[in-house]
């Protein structure tokens, strides 16, 4: 069968996954009074379309930012104003100010999740199928079986459809600037991604690959002639996309510090809630959110960070290939989930992204991955009534992937790239290192299996009120960090110069 | 890899493919049920609750008892297991009771008992005349046939959003055409009478059972040409056929019309898969013209119909117009705003499915420019009846106005390939005859 009809079998059989998953509860159903990010993304509707532009960011009479006040950059709000016009059309008491507010119905719900099947349609979907066909190796059969593989990642379709945000916006945008990289149009990726920064600014834990792989190109080109025009092409490009996205604040350096002041809530401390990260974990052994005061633990985190990615962005300066590339942003991203100031659970979106791209040349370790990251949103799923479709989109998404990308059979010690942990262990010479890892992976889905079924089943011990979301982030986090140490060793293990081409297409 | 050329035994595939649907079904759990979930917690409520000389005389709930015995059976062993889900759906007084765990067991009893079809659907790939030569993977017979019965649009948006257990029974009727085509005659007739027993609709094609199993079953050798030989006849053969069919007459006007159908199959039987023709025909004929009769009836015809369309062309392109049409005149059935994008996805999924699959085994176009116009108007009927006309200000005084749309502009097409598969049945018929002279 030819590749397209094969392609458009694949995304309907996504669109249809994410339509159904769809159909199930969203963030605060039912829950006043503050209800959800549901509620939150209806009443950015509301004030971006009642309110004028300068009153968007700042607490007024008319504009409460203690209930959902805006706190992502500018393209957010054009697009909830862009949608709020059409809700207007359809029914104008979807966005009445004040009085909409909490607003639940049938068809408000229908309408909201066709605003994010539509963005996923425009943006996403086609980035994906983009990538596959030009950016991945391997036969027409195995990139159709990556798309399907990508589209069917649960924790994307959970977060964006389930508890209701629009991550295919700002993750689909992020992904046109890899695949436009890619493809060797460097002032139209920037620009991409510039637009996905303007999105949302979480997208700054991929800022710093996209920087290095660009740099470093320019630096090859030669910084006294290519190289300089390049560079100064990119700069422009990205001030002038900057200017137009916050044109409307630029007219008032009280309005810029406002926005920025809502983006970095440097007040609200370490972590919130339950997070699969260093400091979370840390807390359970060390009371460091009350033992530091807020100063020391930001320069804490700061320092940690900077530490954990510095490697990585050294590397891909020094050798800015597509793979590079594709590891740094996956180590970069992983590295401000695990040690940044402020992260939520949902952030793990984010290096799940460029794991995504990795579904092809590493099968085992990027399922495993993928899995842990929807996994270790178990307990905002189970708040959100979301949990048939967690077991669902879970069991599926690793049937398919290990089954059309043959994970268990790309599962040698050479295919891994477990060359530098043989090294290590060169006192355990007879392990198969390849074997040992696919059983860890079994005991690994057990485990989280066994986990998810005692959150559902079990009530925790009355002296331990939050024993299992805490287990869940902390099995979540031992995973991350696992992985962290393993890509980051597969990027730097990278030797410098490609000694035989047919190497690193031997996957 | 899994996409190379596999070897005869490599049926790894399946599993796959089965998995795969098992998993859509799952994700469809919370999705818009009809009135037909409140009639099987009704039924799960009187067996389980009630003796059995009640069964059929209970009528607290509108929805009383009307499928056979052997259906309540079924019904019966299901109960055991629904009160470990919840307790409070097997009181028949609890009407319209849907707590989670009710929608949840009910569903997961329509995807585990879909297990028959899988292994129907099985039996079928595996009676289907295999093709020399290495092809992929995709462009083998069984394997087209594999997907366009296990991802049916049809019957997954019966059984699985509507709510019905058509898996189930399709599986019993599949596995017993299965049979007849494996020459395992006995068997396809005792899973036929099962069937009768689960759902009495199946009567309609129970002629061609019993015109076909008493011509090649029970006269043990044909004539050279083809024709009886009455001196062939065998008692024993017909006394255990008798004893496990209990009746071959019409009850209803269906079979009447079929009656030429059923006599090409006495005169020339060719074998099983003639019988299918026959059964195909059957069923559609007591489609068009049977009393009482559901649109969902039309997957009788279809489903055992795919097994002929991987074999010819001319088949494929009388089903691609037959599959087309009646799936969309089950469009009706899902009326609620929130599932109309799965319903368009899933149809225009199994639709691209099928035209391409069967374009590339048959190698060329199988429908004239006439069936393509045809086809593709449905995209401006559906266009006009889901989207134009609700907001026109005919919507509050003619509502029925887009179902009349519908079910006309279907009954075309559907009419049209229950008379090609007519012409085609009767033409395989003057052929023989044509060669006898």
């Amino acid at each position: 069968m030819e590749n397209w009809s094969l392609v458009s079998i694949c995304v309907l059989f996504g669109l249809t996954a994410r339509w159904a998953v769809s159909l199930n509860s969203y963030s605060g159903a039912g829950k006043p009074p503050m209800f959800g990010d549901y509620e939150a993304q209806r009443h950015w509707q509301e004030v971006t379309y009642n309110l004028p532009v300068h009153e968007w960011y700042f607490n007024t009479t008319d504009n409460n930012l203690n209930y959902w006040g805006l706190d992502y950059p500018p393209l957010t709000a054009y697009h909830s104003l862009l949608c709020a016009h059409v809700a207007k059309l359809i029914n104008p008491d979807w966005v009445e100010l004040h009085a909409s507010r909490g607003h639940e119905s049938y068809g408000h719900k229908l309408f909201m999740r066709a605003t994010v099947l539509v963005a996923d349609l425009l943006i996403y979907i086609p980035a994906v199928v983009l990538y596959s066909f030009y950016l991945s190796e391997g036969s027409n059969k195995k990139k159709v079986c990556t798309v399907l593989c990508i589209l069917l990642y649960p924790g994307l379709i959970l977060i964006d459809y389930g508890h209701f945000q629009y991550n295919s916006i700002s993750l689909g945008l992020a992904l046109w600037g890899v695949v436009v990289l890619g493809l060797g149009w460097d002032v139209l990726g920037s620009l991409a991604f510039v637009l996905s920064l303007n999105y949302k600014q979480m997208e700054l834990y991929h800022s710093l690959p996209f920087f290095c792989y660009l740099l470093g190109k320019c630096f090859k080109q030669g910084l006294a002639g290519r190289g300089l025009f390049l560079l100064v092409k990119i700069a422009v490009t990205v001030l002038v996309t900057f200017a137009l996205c916050w044109l409307p604040f630029l007219s008032d350096p009280g309005q810029i510090l406002q926005v920025v002041h809502r983006l970095f809530p440097v007040g609200r401390g370490l972590f919130e809630d339950k997070v699969a990260n260093t400091w979370c974990s840390l807390n359970v052994l060390i009371k460091i959110k009350t033992i530091l005061s807020t100063d020391t633990q930001l320069y804490f985190s700061l320092t940690t960070t900077l530490l954990a990615i510095l490697p990585s962005s050294i590397k891909l300066l020094m050798k800015p290939t597509l793979w590079q590339f594709k590891l740094a942003l996956v180590n970069s991203s992983l590295a401000f989930f695990l040690f940044s100031f402020q992260v939520h659970e949902k952030s793990i979106l984010l290096p799940a992204l460029p794991v995504c791209l990795l579904l092809n040349d590493l099968p085992l370790p990027a399922i495993w991955f993928l899995q842990a990251s929807t996994f270790s949103m178990l307990p905002l799923f189970l708040k959100d009534g979301l949990l048939v479709p967690y077991v669902v989109t879970s069991l599926a998404f690793l049937f398919f992937s290990i089954y059309l990308l043959s994970a268990f059979e790309h599962c040698s010690e050479d295919k891994l790239r477990l060359g530098p942990y043989r090294r290590l262990l060169i006192c355990m010479p007879r392990m198969d290192l390849g074997r040992v890892t696919k059983w860890k992976f079994y005991f690994s889905i057990t485990a989280m299996a066994g986990l998810s079924f005692m959150s559902v089943a079990l009530a925790p011990p009355d002296q331990l009120p939050d024993l299992f979301p805490l287990l869940v982030s902390v099995f979540s986090y031992l995973h991350f960090l696992g992985l962290l140490l393993y890509f980051n060793i597969v990027q730097i293990a990278e030797p410098l110069q490609s000694v035989r081409k047919n190497q690193k297409k031997s996957n | 890899s899994v996409m190379a050329t596999p070897r005869a035994d490599d049926w790894s595939w399946f599993p796959a493919l089965a998995l795969g649907v098992s998993f859509l079904k799952c994700i469809l759990i919370n999705a818009y049920h009809s009135t037909d979930f409140e009639v099987h917690r009704n039924w799960l409520a009187i067996t389980h609750s009630l003796p059995v000389s009640k069964w059929y005389h209970e009528n607290t709930s509108e929805w009383t008892l009307d499928y056979p015995p052997l259906f309540a059976w079924f019904e019966y062993s299901l109960s055991h297991v629904a009160q470990h889900f919840d307790k409070e759906m097997l009181v028949v007084q609890n009407l319209i009771y849907t707590s989670p765990a009710t929608i949840l067991f009910q569903r997961l009893s329509v995807i585990v008992t879909d297990i028959v079809f899988i292994y129907a659907v099985k039996e079928c790939c595996r009676s289907v005349r295999e093709e020399k030569g290495s092809k992929d993977l995709l462009g083998h017979p069984f394997f087209i046939l594999a997907a366009l019965l296990l991802w049916n649009f049809g019957l997954l948006i019966v059984d699985h959003i509507h709510f019905q257990y058509n898996g189930f029974l399709f599986g019993i009727l599949l596995l017993s055409v299965a049979r007849h085509l494996q020459g395992r005659h006995l068997e396809g007739a005792l899973l036929f009478t099962v069937l009768l027993n689960l759902k009495h609709i199946y009567l309609y094609i129970a002629p061609a059972y019993g015109i076909f199993l008493l011509r090649s079953y029970c006269f043990t050798k044909d004539n050279t040409d083809g024709s009886v030989r009455w001196s062939s006849f065998s008692p024993v053969r017909l006394v255990a056929l008798g004893s496990i069919v209990i009746s071959v007459g019409a009850l209803s006007f269906g079979p009447f019309i079929a009656m030429p159908a059923v006599l090409s199959i006495w005169c020339r039987p060719r074998g099983a898969r003639g019988f299918l023709r026959c059964l195909v025909v059957c069923a559609l004929g007591s489609f068009m013209f049977g009393w009482h009769v559901h649109e969902k009836a039309i997957l009788m015809a279809i489903l055992p119909f795919s097994i002929l369309a991987v074999e010819s062309r001319e088949d494929a392109g009388i089903f691609l117009m037959l599959t087309t049409t009646g799936h969309y005149s089950l469009f009706p059935l899902l009326f609620t705003a929130a599932e109309l994008p799965i319903k368009v996805l899933l149809m225009l999924l199994f639709t691209l499915y099928s035209f391409t699959s069967l374009k590339k085994l048959f190698r060329g176009s199988l429908l004239n420019p006439l069936e393509t116009t045809y086809l593709l108007g449905l995209v401006a009927v559906e266009i006009l009846c889901e989207v134009v006309y609700p907001l026109s200000p005919w919507q509050h005084t003619l509502p029925f106005v887009p179902l009349l749309v519908t079910s006309v502009y279907c009954s075309l097409g559907v009419s049209y390939s229950f008379i090609r598969l007519y012409v085609s049945l009767l033409r395989q018929h003057g052929t023989d005859k044509h060669k006898q002279l």
